[in-house]
């Protein structure tokens, strides 16, 4: 039979890669960290009751009474199972990588839509993205930027990206053409055509894919605490290793609650901008 | 000038359009091109021009290429050859600014199933075309708001537009139009979505507006009522000809083939033929200058009963028959005003033939078409009424007749 070294490829680009742009992994490495710790300490610096006051205030005024109750419920269940900080972390984590992904998709998502050559280029690129098993990336992340968060958060938004994209493109490409022909005949430009027509029209997909893209980053916390990312992936670990069933449920059970608040919160967005 | 003027346009979809131009030329039809090429002919050299001011409907049925027409007007469509004159100014040659300036002040279009953006409030929506061409936020808002108000959705303004019947989307699709003031409208069947009733009463209020603002309006429908209903002249396309243009009159009376006539015999032409078309010269005296005897020799040499009687400006003022006349002559009287007859039927140049045959019924004289200031421009009998019925009476009404015959036993 052949041998074909595909193993043997992945681990020399990875190894090249590590070796020659070491300064650049620095770069994003130290950026990446800095945007963290700050979202941490500002989720982190008020009492958690005020804290909690504020996002039930949020949710109740973006989804409504129940989704406050439920917001103010769960998270004192949260708070009284000492699991607060690692709720923040992971919190501050999912923001990180899910701004980043936004950062990179969304105009990746607008660029696909404009051309079909790069919606071809791009779609088995995200294919790759969302099916290699999530554990394969946490390799190359560590090589490259070393154990702890960081990496955890590039494996999160590598596997949460893709949503972003697909649905800003498929959103712009769905605009009706008439709209695009209305636009047009009244005089825009590609940018006006751009930013007054096609993303406000394409608006509700698009935080759809927003929404996709926070439930992906969250089913990442507990893969991303193997290489140290910590958070409430943290307590699910060590109760696995440990066989201490009661703290991993605990650590399970803070992340149900974080990702409903998200959910909720997320797809009242996208459903009230329609 | 004309404000459009269309010379020998084309449009070929598809790769390679050079490639079915020279077959156009060799007279192959649309099938035998897309067989020989893949390319689809849109449009195959169309010319013609739209006056300014006119409402100029362009009839034909789907894949005639009348869109194809509309949308090279504004350049949504690239056109493959030709030129398109805006004015004197060649569109086909403007650079992108120029088309832009063009599409921002000088043309808007009104879109088959209104093109509003879901996002934008009614009144945004109006704002649209001032807004990305520049203009601050308060004088756009006045202006959008002036629009509005003309095309009766006053009070509607914050509203989003889903909230709105498909009538009232397209009054604002209209006011959107109409907000940068332009010289051209261009409407792509810009009624067909509306149900029937509807439909009717945004024909007929496009009308209205069209006599107050006077734009150069370009109007596309399948619709061959609507287009003779609104169009000052119409031009009737298929696979990508223009196969006749002219006014509706002459379409339905001198259709140009056999196209066109299948076309024009379903319509109702009782709607459609006015007084105008088939008036004739009236037989008049004018006071008072004219007595009884002129009168009387009027009537005698052209071999009627009754004459019209108008003053110096030509303002019907009555009728007189030649009996009273006489009498009248025989009194030594001069005064026509005496035996003038005021009890006569009056009707609009635009007064359709059916309308004409109910005040026909209600009067033994013939109907005077007059202007708005009364002023006589000509009658129409009952008998040319008739007459016109019969002539246009489709095939059913006549198998009809020929169910009710005197028995020959």
């Amino acid at each position: 039979m052949i041998d074909i070294p595909v193993g043997e490829f992945f681990e020399f680009l990875i190894n090249w890669l590590t070796n020659n742009l070491g300064g650049f992994f620095d770069v994003i490495t130290v950026t990446v960290k800095t945007f963290l710790t700050g979202i941490e300490n500002l989720l982190l610096f008020p009492h958690p009751a005020i804290m909690i006051l504020l996002l039930a205030t949020l949710a109740w005024y973006v989804s409504g009474k129940g989704v406050g109750i439920f917001t103010i419920l769960g998270l004192v269940l949260v708070e009284g199972m000492n699991m607060w900080d690692g709720t923040m972390e992971t919190l501050a984590l999912i923001i990180t990588a899910v701004f980043i992904a936004l950062l990179i998709g969304v105009p990746l998502g607008i660029w696909a839509s404009k051309s079909k050559t790069v919606e071809n280029v791009i779609r088995p690129i995200l294919d790759f993205m969302q099916t290699m098993p999530a554990f394969v990336y946490l390799i190359p992340a560590v090589l490259f930027f070393g154990l702890g968060e960081v990496p955890g958060i590039i494996a999160t938004l590598i596997f949460a990206m893709p949503p972003a994209v697909r649905l800003t493109n498929l959103g712009i490409r769905q605009v009706p053409e008439e709209i695009r022909e209305a636009a047009l005949a009244f005089g825009s430009d590609s940018k006006q055509m751009l930013f007054k027509v096609e993303l406000p029209v394409a608006m509700p997909t698009i935080l759809a894919g927003v929404n996709q893209t926070i439930m992906l980053a969250l089913s990442m916390v507990v893969i991303a605490a193997l290489i140290g990312a910590g958070g409430l992936g943290q307590p699910v670990v060590e109760g696995l290793q440990r066989l201490d069933i009661g703290l991993g449920f605990e650590g399970g059970l803070a992340i149900v609650i974080l990702a409903v608040f998200l959910d909720r919160v997320t797809q009242s967005l996208g459903t009230s901008t329609n | 000038m004309a404000a459009i003027t269309v010379k020998n346009l084309f449009k070929i979809f598809g790769k390679n359009p050079e490639k079915a131009l020279p077959l156009i030329e060799q007279g192959k039809s649309k099938d035998e091109i897309l067989d020989e090429t893949g390319n689809t002919v849109g449009i195959n050299d169309a010319s013609f021009e739209v006056k300014e001011k006119e409402m100029f409907v362009i009839m034909g049925l789907s894949g005639s290429g009348k869109s194809t027409v509309l949308r090279c007007l504004n350049r949504l469509i690239e056109p493959t050859e030709g030129t398109i004159l805006i004015g004197d100014e060649d569109i086909t040659k403007m650079d992108k600014d120029r088309l832009l300036d063009l599409r921002r002040k000088q043309m808007s279009m009104v879109f088959q199933n209104f093109g509003l953006f879901p996002h934008r409030t009614v009144a945004d929506n109006v704002e649209y075309g001032l807004e990305i061409s520049g203009m601050e936020k308060e004088k756009r808002k006045e202006k959008a708001y002036e629009a509005l108000e003309i095309v009766g959705l006053k009070g509607y303004e914050e509203q989003k537009p889903d909230e709105l019947s498909g009538g009232m989307q397209q009054r604002v699709g209209l006011a959107r139009a109409l907000a940068n003031d332009p010289e051209i409208l261009l409407m792509d069947e810009a009624f067909s979505a509306l149900d029937p009733l509807i439909r009717a009463d945004m024909q007929d209020e496009l009308l209205e507006l069209q006599a107050e603002v006077h734009k150069t309006v370009v109007f596309i429908t399948h619709d061959l009522d609507e287009a003779l209903k609104i169009g000052d002249r119409i031009a009737i396309m298929k696979d990508g000809y223009v196969v006749q243009v002219g006014t509706p009159e002459e379409i339905l009376t001198n259709p140009a083939n056999d196209y066109v006539k299948a076309f024009v015999q379903n319509v109702d032409r009782t709607k459609v033929i006015t007084a105008q078309a088939i008036m004739r010269k009236a037989p008049t005296v004018q006071i008072p200058k004219d007595g009884p005897s002129v009168a009387i020799r009027n009537m005698e040499k052209v071999g009627v009963s009754t004459t019209y009687v108008v003053d110096e400006n030509r303002h019907l003022k009555g009728l007189v028959s030649i009996d009273d006349a006489i009498e009248l002559k025989e009194k030594e009287s001069r005064d026509l005003n005496e035996i003038l007859n005021r009890d006569i039927e009056v009707a609009g140049p635009d007064t359709p033939i059916n309308a004409l045959l109910t005040k026909s019924l209600q009067s033994s004289y013939p109907i005077a078409v007059v202007d708005e200031n009364s002023k006589l421009l000509g009658i129409v009998d009952r008998a040319t009424i008739l007459a016109e019925l019969n002539e246009n009476g489709s095939a059913e009404t006549e198998s009809d007749n020929e169910k009710f015959k005197l028995s020959n036993s």
